[in-house]
């Protein structure tokens, strides 16, 4: 995964939390697929007669895309990776928004999604930017960590660290680098001062 | 050795547990304690067999069932075939990798934070991670305890050490006595009012000052335990005579010689005198009251006397208006005098014996509302034990609760233990989220005390106004 063009799905809300991303109900499988359908379940869908809710942006057909955009504050909550699961599994490759919750970050990060991080003003501008065109453009550049809008002539520099990207850029994984390290987990657990 | 520089608590345990700093990469730090439960570990384990690789360090991890299984007829097989499938996955898991298992049944078995200190598993100064992101309740006994996501759960398994970027520090100061009536998870729920639910993000929290050093044990875990409802990584408070008085003894707690050397360096555990936070908030306990919460995120809460403001802090119109609709309220009003269905009184924050035995002490002799259903739902089968051993059963059973089998019940709803939507619940709990508590059910989150008042009086009630003087003291 290097760059991410694509339209974006917006939802304006700060403090979503994961039990919205996904409801505890369907924690339930042991599996890591199939989490995608209840993505945003309680507002996708009328609680009482399961129908669709027509004005949630996931259903009004209005918005489509790979970037999600969220208000402040993604992710709180529950540690609940099923969560990233979820979002993944709904084809989301990118959610941007102006603060995410720490462990919520490093879910998105072990599945492949970038959480990227932008000013208030800049989710500001992406809201009121795809109000007013729907197929507003942007396009995520990982190598060179740039968000632009080339329609309004916006391109901001976005922070990842070093080994998060390459891993995002490479689709490697956290336990190939630690076993890499095993000798010294080893040499650890024998020399450590305080057990 | 960065050793004559002056630390905080939190960044010794951390440097104690540097495996490996290598430049642009996040730390790897060795984990002393994994606490694997049925619902964040499967995918874990298939992970694992995917790569043909054990679980490293199997007397490291602890298993119990928790999240997803029935407070009711725990003799009997599980009814709901999808928890049975999950809690019968964590059994078979944990035979084939080797790892002991507290399950349904069990005489150890319990909500995961609840069973680990009062096991004596958890201790001071050590590293323990868990697939929930109420671990930091560990923290209480001065160890640096977080919650993870089920690949990191994969990656401790496989190699007993995580790969995480170092947190910032925060020290959240409370000097001064608590009033009559308030207790530890009043602390808690103000200091997220303060500082809301997104304040605490990237920080890792230092709990300290005379109201922290003046709580029990397991008051200070519910502190430790909503961390994370602010946001923060976790949230640890310096050992002191109190938490050796409290882990002595215990069944896995070091004995003789062993005790003699883990003191030595349990004693080094506190903030050095001149160290610097990254954050500092201080607050007096004499501000504090009871307190609710109105909306659908932790930080939405006010002192019971208060009215609901017009915007939460870090909120917006729109989201406090969103939130206010879920819950069926108007603004800026008192919640004081509003019916309500449901009282739960459990949880990782407050299930353990003193949270029964302060809700004992407030109905012993009183009748629960005639309309309102209360589920009180132990932490684990020893405060179930313990409970019944000090007749609290009896006092619960009196006052029309019912008294239900260890578990994490309706803090989250995965098993049978649903709010109906649209029903009010009082409850002892963590979160206030939309839904949390049943598809639509409204949560207010209080202390045991505020809940017991609740079910009692069949509405929301300032606590203060019933304490008998008997009560005086808590």
């Amino acid at each position: 995964m290097e760059i991410i063009k694509s339209t974006i799905v917006p939802l304006p809300l700060e403090n979503v939390d994961t039990d919205q991303i996904i409801p505890a109900r369907f924690l339930k499988s042991t599996s890591r697929e199939g989490f995608g359908e209840n993505l945003f379940r309680d507002w996708r869908y009328d609680k009482i007669t399961g129908e669709k809710v027509a004005d949630f942006v996931l259903n009004a057909g209005i918005y489509t895309g790979d970037i999600l955009v969220a208000g402040k504050n993604f992710g709180c909550g529950s540690s609940r990776e099923h969560a990233a699961w979820a979002i993944n599994d709904y084809g989301f490759k990118v959610v941007i928004s102006s603060f995410f919750a720490d462990i919520f970050k490093n879910n998105a990060l072990n599945n492949q999604i970038l959480p990227l991080k932008v000013s208030d003003e800049i989710l500001d501008t992406l809201f009121k930017g795809v109000e007013q065109n729907p197929n507003l453009e942007v396009t995520v550049d990982i190598p060179n960590q740039t968000l632009s809008i080339s329609e309004i002539g916006i391109k901001e520099h976005f922070e990842i660290g070093m080994y998060k990207k390459r891993c995002l850029i490479n689709n490697y994984d956290d336990i190939d680098y630690i076993l890499s390290l095993t000798k010294e987990i080893e040499i650890f657990e024998e020399t450590r001062v305080v057990r | 050795m960065e050793s004559s520089k002056a630390k905080t608590l939190f960044e010794k345990i951390w440097d104690a547990h540097l495996v490996h700093r290598q430049e642009g990469h996040p730390d790897l730090l060795y984990i002393d304690r994994h606490f694997i439960h049925e619902v964040t570990s499967p995918q874990a384990f298939d992970g694992l067999r995917r790569r043909g690789l054990p679980v490293y360090r199997p007397a490291q991890t602890i298993a119990t069932a928790d999240h997803n299984v029935p407070t009711k007829n725990q003799h009997l097989p599980i009814q709901e075939p999808l928890s049975k499938f999950q809690v019968d996955t964590l059994t078979r898991n944990c035979k084939e990798f080797g790892l002991d298992l507290y399950g349904l049944g069990h005489e150890k078995q319990g909500i995961v934070h609840v069973i680990g200190p009062e096991l004596g598993i958890s201790l001071p100064g050590m590293t323990m991670v868990c697939g929930d992101s109420h671990t930091a309740t560990h923290g209480a006994l001065g160890s640096i305890a977080f919650g993870i996501g089920t690949s990191e759960v994969e990656q401790v398994m496989a190699t007993q050490a995580i790969l995480q970027t170092k947190p910032k520090t925060m020290k959240i100061q409370i000097d001064g006595t608590l009033p009559r009536g308030v207790l530890s998870k009043d602390i808690i729920l103000y200091i997220i009012a303060q500082i809301s639910a997104s304040g605490g993000t990237g920080y890792f929290v230092e709990y300290t000052g005379s109201a922290i050093r003046a709580l029990s044990m397991e008051a200070r875990m519910t502190i430790c335990n909503m961390s994370i409802e602010m946001g923060a990584r976790g949230g640890l408070i310096a050992p002191d005579q109190i938490t050796f008085e409290y882990i002595k003894g215990r069944q896995f707690t070091p004995k003789g010689e062993a005790w003699e050397k883990a003191m030595t360096y349990w004693e080094t555990l506190y903030s050095d005198q001149d160290v610097k936070f990254d954050k500092e908030y201080h607050f007096k306990a004499e501000d504090i009251q009871p307190m609710i919460t109105y909306g659908t995120n932790p930080g939405m809460g006010i002192g019971i006397q208060e009215n609901i403001p017009e915007v939460a802090l870090n909120s917006s119109a729109e989201e406090m208006a969103k939130s206010l609709n879920y819950m069926g309220l108007t603004g800026q009003q008192s919640l004081i005098g509003k019916k309500i269905d449901y009282v739960f009184i459990g949880s990782c924050t407050n299930s353990r014996i003193e949270d029964l035995r302060i809700v004992a002490d407030f109905v012993r002799g009183k009748q629960k509302a005639a309309d309102v259903e209360v589920w009180i739902v132990p932490g684990s089968k020893k405060v179930e034990a313990q409970a019944i051993a000090e007749g609290l059963d009896k006092v619960f059973t009196n006052a029309g609760f019912d008294l239900r089998q260890p578990g994490c019940s309706a803090c989250l709803a995965m098993n049978e233990d649903k709010v109906p939507a649209g029903k009010y619940c009082v409850s002892t709990s963590n979160r206030n989220f939309e839904g949390r508590q049943g598809q639509g059910a409204r949560t207010f989150l209080v202390s045991p005390l505020m809940a017991a008042a609740a079910a009692v009086k069949g509405e929301i009630s300032d606590v203060r106004e019933m304490l008998e003087p008997a009560l005086a003291a808590i």
